[in-house]
């Protein structure tokens, strides 16, 4: 039994090897792109609109409005990044319907890759938005001799992210594939529809949780609201 | 007992302990919060979204050491480092 699709070749060409990872990658980014030119195709602004635009309307509308009540602030620069973890995540899990389909967010070379993303994202957007001095400020917070955890906490959060993913997806699969030795009628088909609830969950955790990095990263903090500000960081932890 | 013996067998029961107590932790934990939020939802149904959502990113946290412990196991049993080696050793 495969704990992870890295190991299924699908097909090698000159010594190149193109595991299931990759290639249900590539899947799930050519179906993205697909439907986003379909939809983008004739916009308009009138009030006869066609039913992919009105489709993709209500999608990004809603995680723009989720992104926003979650920072606090205006949800347009997060929204390419956020949105598209959160997309691909969620098709990638929901293609599981599929026969034969292994979900690339199941092997975690996929989900340290989107983990290191959010990594590298928080500061970029931070210091975007705050400047550099005042971003690397917050690791000596609430004192200096707390900067090692801090930054400890840096790690250990991305890690959380990628394993979290990982874990959820991959118990799903495995599930499945040992009640199909014990029960083989009907059990596997309602943990199936199990598994596809935990892949939509789990592709909104994902996104919520690297909002609310991101969120606590850009935060300008006023000298009111200081003392507000820490307790409320102590949570976000 | 040879080695190959003693690996497999610890394997498999450190497996079970690992998910065992891994997931009672966590499972009390959930089962706390959950009832907490019940709770804040039946006083203030306006705050409905917020709560649900915070709630839902809270048991993600407190449910990824469960994970943590089921991947441990599932290395163990599946993909254990000990057991292929002695396995090329023996043969």
């Amino acid at each position: 039994m495969d704990i992870t699709p890295d190991t299924i070749i699908i097909f090698q060409w000159n010594g190149i090897q193109i595991n299931a990872t990759i290639f249900y990658t590539w899947v799930v980014m050519a179906l993205l792109i697909f439907i986003s030119w379909l939809a983008t195709r004739n916009l308009t602004v009138g009030p006869k609109i066609n039913r992919w635009q009105n489709f993709l309307e209500v999608i990004v509308g809603y995680i723009r409005q989720q992104v926003r009540e979650i920072t606090q602030q205006n949800p347009d620069p997060f929204i390419p990044f956020l949105g598209t973890l959160f997309l691909f995540i969620s098709i990638s899990n929901l293609l599981a319907i599929i026969p034969g389909y292994q979900p690339p967010t199941g092997s975690l070379s996929t989900t340290s890759a989107l983990a290191i993303c959010v990594f590298f994202a928080i500061p970029i957007f931070g210091i975007a938005k705050k400047g550099g001095l005042a971003y690397f400020k917050h690791y000596l917070e609430p004192s200096i001799f707390m900067a090692p955890f801090n930054v400890i906490g840096d790690f250990s959060r991305t890690l959380a992210l990628a394993v979290r993913l990982f874990g959820n997806v991959m118990s799903g699969t495995l599930i499945v594939g040992v009640l199909l030795i014990i029960t083989p009628l009907f059990v596997p088909i309602i943990m199936q529809v199990l598994g596809l609830l935990i892949g939509q969950i789990q592709a909104y955790i994902f996104t919520v949780l690297a909002t609310v990095y991101i969120a606590s990263a850009t935060r300008v903090e006023n000298k009111l609201e200081k003392n507000e500000q820490k307790e409320g960081s102590k949570e976000d932890e | 007992m040879s080695s190959i013996d003693i690996i497999g067998a610890v394997s498999i029961i450190t497996a079970g302990i690992t998910i065992a107590l891994g997931s009672i932790g966590p499972a009390i934990g959930e089962g706390m919060a959950l009832a907490r939020a019940l709770g804040a939802i039946a006083q203030q149904p306006d705050e409905a979204n917020t709560i649900t959502r915070t709630l839902f990113v809270g048991l993600a946290m407190v449910e990824s050491t469960a994970i943590y412990c089921l991947v441990i196991s599932v290395i163990l049993i599946f993909a254990n480092p000990f057991w292929n080696y002695v396995l090329s050793q023996v043969g």
